[in-house]
């Protein structure tokens, strides 16, 4: 007998003649009401110690420019799809030396302030968030919704996916929490609306 | 389970020593206390946490009643992304299997996300013995395994360090340490950073668990704070996942519950810093999901017990218990301390050895660790059916046998307490010999003159 049909056994001797159950969802689901949204999303991602600006469409290419002369960022990713009307393109072989990434996101959740890259046009492979130690994300105003729920709405699971809430951090030094770690050390977000 | 603590005396004995060490109290009272302030103030900012919770703890009990279905359908939707499934019944098969995979890819060196099921099986060790070397990278992981030590909390395997310890053990073991490194947090956090940065660049394996898999689309979940996760699930080429079989969540949609409850309980914020989902093989890489029992269909099988397999690794549990915040999670002697670890690890390695009988005693049955669970693991109600199940010393079944022969007929019981009344004085407050063992840990309260029954039919209920 192989191991998957021992454990299949296994499992079906345990609990064959238990009671399924109902699962109740009584919990706040998607599409949920949303006053406030932009400013409640930009209060949540402050909360993690990350910048965040919020500027009208129109002035996201300069924001953009500001932010990567204030880091003082001289070699720059940005990712394959990223809107030109808002940077250049570029392509830069070996991350390890490069100072900045610049992406855009999938989603963006207020109540938590994450915001969600899934690899698509403008985001890039996962790699590219990670190894530079500044991250500027561009967010903008229809991608971001009120919760958890919603956002999972608007993802797909086949895309890698990776969520973000602030600069990487630990909290393992006496259960405080440290901002820095193995990802970007700063996360800057501009939210277009 | 892994090897690392066969041999250990049981809890009692433990923690006795444990209780001695003030600096070991000193930094667990701090830290579990933030942690509990940190917690209250997220959870109650949600007005549906009740409801989040309740569902939390049908989902598990759906997944667990359908189990078989929900493996199958995983298996196939991680093979039809182009990963690898393998099952492993027990730890020395799933320490099999994946010291095969690394074998196969010529490398002598992984790197590792912090994981309880691959500790629960001494993956670290089994790898070692066949010339492997694994690097564990999360920034606790890594003080524990510098420092020779063992892991004392689930989410924070270091937490029964200080900062200055921890320093301490990055100047004797680290070897591109800056030599001036102080015990500012920060400049602990950067010195782990440097020392990891060009191993996570060269690796070429992972070895990393999961939070939830997802039966319906094949996703892995991993949750962390610090990078190093993304980092061992990105840019390595192999990447080898050993989950527990309970991980499992029926669906994509049911995400949304967990990815509430699990950071607000663990690290008490509203969203960890990152969250990594992939289905099978993704941007190039090579995946190998090992699909681990050892025990849990044991446990599975219990009724009453079965319920520990809702458990989603938070630590709240640990973090609010009193017997927790002084012993310290080394007196339980198993990968899964405090309350949880005190129903997990019996029911997972059985009660042969008198630490493993010992663990459901490890606890006042306050109730504390119920209350924050955020899938409504009653764990007092395990322990205490654990302890009926547990062996008992003789002399306690005499004992017990006894009382219950005298309070089965409340003629034998009045008569008991009109003996009990009279010889007051005279009985001992401590008991010898084998029977020591029950009055060490309890105070024999005072016996009154007479009954409450013979005060009233005496005095007519006061009336007298």
């Amino acid at each position: 007998m192989t191991s998957r049909d021992l454990i299949l056994a296994r499992i079906r001797a345990a609990v064959g003649d238990a009671p399924d159950v109902e699962i109740p969802r009584g919990y706040r689901g998607p599409g949920a009401e949303s006053d406030g949204l932009i400013e409640h999303f930009a209060e949540r991602v402050r909360d993690y110690r990350a910048v965040v600006h919020v500027v009208d469409a129109a002035e996201v290419a300069a924001a953009i420019g500001d932010a990567l002369a204030r880091r003082e960022a001289g070699r720059v990713v940005v990712p394959a799809g990223f809107p030109a009307e808002w940077l250049a393109e570029s392509v830069i072989e070996d991350l390890t030396t490069v100072d900045a990434v610049v992406t855009t996101c999938a989603v963006a959740i207020a109540e938590t302030g994450t915001i969600v890259l899934d690899a698509g046009d403008g985001m890039g492979r996962r790699a590219l968030t990670l190894v530079p130690d500044y991250h500027l994300c561009v967010v903008r105003a229809d991608q971001v919704v009120p919760g958890v729920p919603d956002a999972l709405t608007r993802l797909d699971p086949v895309r890698p996916l990776t969520w973000i809430s602030g600069p990487s951090a630990t909290s393992d030094i006496e259960l405080n929490r440290v901002e820095g770690v193995h990802g970007p050390r700063t996360l800057e977000v501009i939210i277009s609306i | 389970m892994s090897q690392t603590f066969v041999g250990m005396p049981s809890f009692p004995k433990n923690a006795a020593i444990a209780v001695q060490d003030s600096q070991l109290r000193f930094n667990l009272r701090k830290a579990t206390r933030t942690i509990r302030g940190k917690r209250a103030s997220v959870v109650e900012e949600l007005p549906d946490w009740a409801e989040l919770r309740q569902a939390g703890k049908a989902i598990k009990d759906h997944t667990l009643r359908n189990l078989e279905r929900y493996l199958v359908q995983m298996e196939a939707a991680v093979s039809a992304a182009g990963g690898t499934v393998h099952w492993a019944k027990d730890a020395e098969e799933a320490n099999r299997i994946v010291a095969g995979l690394v074998k196969a890819t010529g490398e002598t060196e992984v790197v590792k996300v912090k994981s309880m099921a691959t500790q629960e099986i001494g993956l670290n060790e089994a790898l070692a013995v066949e010339g492997v070397t694994a690097y564990e990278t999360d920034l606790a992981e890594l003080i524990v395994q510098l420092g020779d030590d063992w892991p004392s909390h689930i989410l924070v395997p270091a937490i029964h360090r200080n900062r200055a310890e921890i320093r301490e053990i990055f100047l004797a073991k680290m070897a591109d340490v800056p030599a001036d490194l102080t015990d500012e947090p920060k400049a602990l956090a950067d010195a782990a950073r440097l020392h990891l940065r060009e191993r996570f660049l060269r690796a070429k394996v992972a070895i990393s668990g999961a939070n939830f898999m997802i039966a319906e689309t094949g996703t892995l979940v991993v949750l962390e704070s610090e990078g190093n996760g993304r980092m061992c699930l990105t840019l390595p080429e192999t990447l080898i996942s050993v989950v527990g079989i309970e991980k499992l969540l029926p669906a994509w949609r049911d995400l949304e519950v967990f990815l509430q409850l699990l950071p607000r309980s663990s690290t008490g914020e509203r969203m960890n810093p990152y969250t990594s989902m992939w289905t099978g093989a993704v941007e190039g890489q090579d995946f190998h999901l090992v699909l681990l029992d050892n025990g849990r269909t044991d446990v599975l099988a219990d009724e009453v017990g079965r319920q520990a397999l809702r458990c989603i690794r938070c630590s709240a549990c640990l973090n609010v218990c009193p017997v927790y915040e002084r012993a310290g999670g080394h007196a339980y002697g198993s990968v899964y301390p405090g309350p949880i670890g005190a129903i997990l690890t019996p029911q997972l390695r059985g009660m042969d050895t008198a630490l493993d009988r010992s663990l459901p005693f490890a606890s006042s049955l306050c109730g504390a660790c119920y209350d924050v669970c955020p899938v409504a693991i009653d764990i007092p109600s395990v322990l205490v059916d654990l302890r009926a199940k547990a062996r008992h010393p003789r002399t306690e079944r005499i004992g017990m046998a006894a009382a219950g022969w005298v309070f089965n007929r409340s003629v034998r019981l009045a008569r008991a307490q009109r003996f009990g009344g009279r010889m007051r004085k005279l009985i001992p407050k401590r008991l010898p010999g084998p029977m020591s063992g029950w009055t060490d840990t309890r105070d024999l309260p005072d016996i009154p003159q007479e009954s409450f029954r013979a005060w009233w039919d005496r005095t007519e209920g006061g009336a007298r």
